[in-house]
């Protein structure tokens, strides 16, 4: 017993692997690289290159805290973000439904499951049009693009993740006559959770990408708009801006779902 | 129903197929099997013989292709009340910390959160956790998983307990240690026990009864009561002149088939 409990607590204290860098090296060599390439473009911008097409990292910082004050960012993102997290909310939650459903579906999601793949293989970005078609240029139209871009990764991810559910496991809860309700609870959740996570962090990338694709196609608000409105103007500080701006609440986003994932996942 | 007017469980004519890709594998052939009321059986045999398949049919997670299998005189259509299965691979819930694993079958039943705690305090402290209640299956050894699988199936208080190969995985020293306590609870608890093992000694110490299996497809081929008295000194009994008897008896039955 005394040497099953100090094994526990070996395990319990991870040791650094050979050839693993420190949390400082790591953040040490980051920093460098974005310091390298910010100061290449300031640098290269206006001497090797015409800085009207590559702009420069200094303007774009000064738009950017303009914009801030003024409200402007707040006022195209907001829109952007809204739209993109209604729809991720909305198709996250579709595409993860339908992918348990069609799982335990038997022998209809060997009738679906091909047609399902083939719409997937479409390039959805094609249809923003006839989505304005559809539902106008107003909110709704751009919400179901985005829903569009993330129904199916988390549909694939959910019908994965239930298709690779341990089958002792699930055995293990019929033993014990569990209901289905506790079957879900104890075992199919937690089981695809990780299946979940994965598809919601791939899908904060095609949401944004989405939203913006709607707003490029047709709007008068949001950081898509932005972009379009300042190619217009030959504006390469703007597009800039609005780029970067998505990368910003990209990277924001991505962290909330890191630490989502850490809680859920301590498991492991 | 009177347990008295029948085994605790009766195997008759047992015949399992499995279809897989096309092909059809008979797992079990004219397999005829009675446990009483309390009864320690023990069955040894080659890997893929389907001593697993037996279980599996007992348990209702698997439906013969002839002859039947009863418990307490009925037929088991679909998973009996009660039967509890100990899995060779413990089966633990990775996301859920020992207690939770522990209290398991007890939220199942729809028992009360008082209860559920006193009980699995009771279970942890009966296979040594006590205080390891809030740790994740990732952070114990084997054995320590063994033990919480144990704890588990001896929460959900079955009539039969199937274990296929609990201690397969174990180091020899490990092993004997947890056989030793099984065995001292098990002696306490008093329920009919199937249990499949690789390991003669095992099988033997821990048994009223062993039953040797042919290789596929799994017949009966031999089977030896053991009348060594109880409560059994589960390591000790194997120095018994009796234990080396049997022991070599049954040794002669498997070595045939290998
Ligand atoms: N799900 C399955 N599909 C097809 N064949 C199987 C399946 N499970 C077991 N078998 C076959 O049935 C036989 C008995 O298996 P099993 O009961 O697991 O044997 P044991 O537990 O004695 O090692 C083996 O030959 C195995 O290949
Ligand atoms: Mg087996």
């Amino acid at each position: 017993m005394a040497m099953e409990m100090k094994q526990a607590q070996a395990q319990a204290r991870k040791p650094r692997l050979r050839g693993e860098s420190s949390a400082a090296t790591v953040w040490l060599g980051r920093i460098a690289v974005f310091v390298l390439a910010i100061g290449l473009w300031e640098l290269l911008s206006g001497r090797a290159f015409n800085s009207f097409w590559v702009s420069k990292p200094s303007l774009i910082g000064v738009r950017l805290l303009q914009m801030i004050e003024s409200g402007d960012l707040w006022f195209h993102a907001s829109f952007t973000l809204q739209i993109a997290i209604t729809g991720l909310a909305i198709g996250m939650l579709g595409g993860t439904l339908l992918g348990i459903v069609i799982a335990y579906s038997g022998v209809v999601e060997k009738w679906i499951y091909p047609y399902i793949m083939a719409i997937y293989s479409l390039p959805r970005v094609s249809l923003a049009p006839l989505f304005i078609v559809w539902f106008g240029i107003g909110m709704s139209s751009k919400v179901v693009m985005v829903v569009a871009m993330v129904i199916f990764v988390a549909f694939y991810n959910a019908y994965e993740g239930i298709r690779n559910i341990d089958k002792d496991l699930m055995d293990m809860m019929k033993t014990y006559k569990a209901n289905w309700w506790d079957k879900l609870r104890w075992v199919v959740l937690p089981s695809i959770t990780v299946w979940i996570l994965t598809s919601l962090r791939l899908n904060i990338g095609m949401a944004l990408i989405g939203a913006v694709i709607a707003e490029l196609v047709g709007s008068n608000r949001g950081l898509g708009y932005y972009i379009s409105y300042s190619s217009n103007m030959l504006d390469t500080t703007g597009i800039f801006t609005g780029l970067v701006s998505i990368m910003l609440i990209a990277i924001l986003l991505e962290q909330v779902i890191n630490i989502v994932a850490k809680r859920l996942l301590k498991y492991r | 129903m009177p347990s008295s007017n029948h085994p605790k469980l009766d195997i008759r004519d047992l015949r399992v197929e499995y279809y897989t890709k096309g092909q059809n594998t008979v797992a079990l052939e004219d397999v005829n099997l009675k446990i009483a009321d309390g009864e320690f059986v023990s069955v040894v045999g080659p890997s893929g013989c389907g001593k697993s398949t037996l279980l599996k049919i007992v348990s209702g997670l698997l439906k013969p292709a002839r002859g039947e299998a009863k418990i307490d005189g009925e037929s088991i259509k679909d998973v009996p009340d009660q039967v509890g299965m100990v899995f060779q691979n413990d089966a633990l819930l990775p996301w859920k910390t020992v207690q939770d694993n522990v209290r398991l079958p007890l939220a199942v039943k729809g028992k009360s959160k008082a209860e559920q705690e006193q009980e699995v305090n009771r279970l942890l402290e009966m296979v040594g956790l006590s205080g390891f209640g809030g740790f994740y299956p990732k952070q114990l050894s084997g054995g320590m998983k063994k033990r919480v699988a144990l704890a588990r199936t001896f929460a959900y208080d079955p009539d039969i307990y199937l274990m296929d190969e609990p201690f397969g995985p174990l180091d020899a020293q490990t092993r004997v240690k947890i056989g030793e306590e099984f065995l001292r609870i098990w002696e306490k608890v008093g329920k009919s026990v199937l249990f499949i093992t690789h390991d003669i000694e095992e099988a033997i110490a821990l048994s009223d009864r062993v039953i040797v299996m042919t290789a596929r497809p799994g017949r009966i081929k031999a089977e030896f009561k053991i009348e060594l008295p109880r409560p059994r000194p589960f390591y000790d009994i194997r120095f018994d002149p009796q234990f080396k008897a049997l022991q070599r008896e049954v040794w002669l039955q498997m070595a045939e088939e290998a």
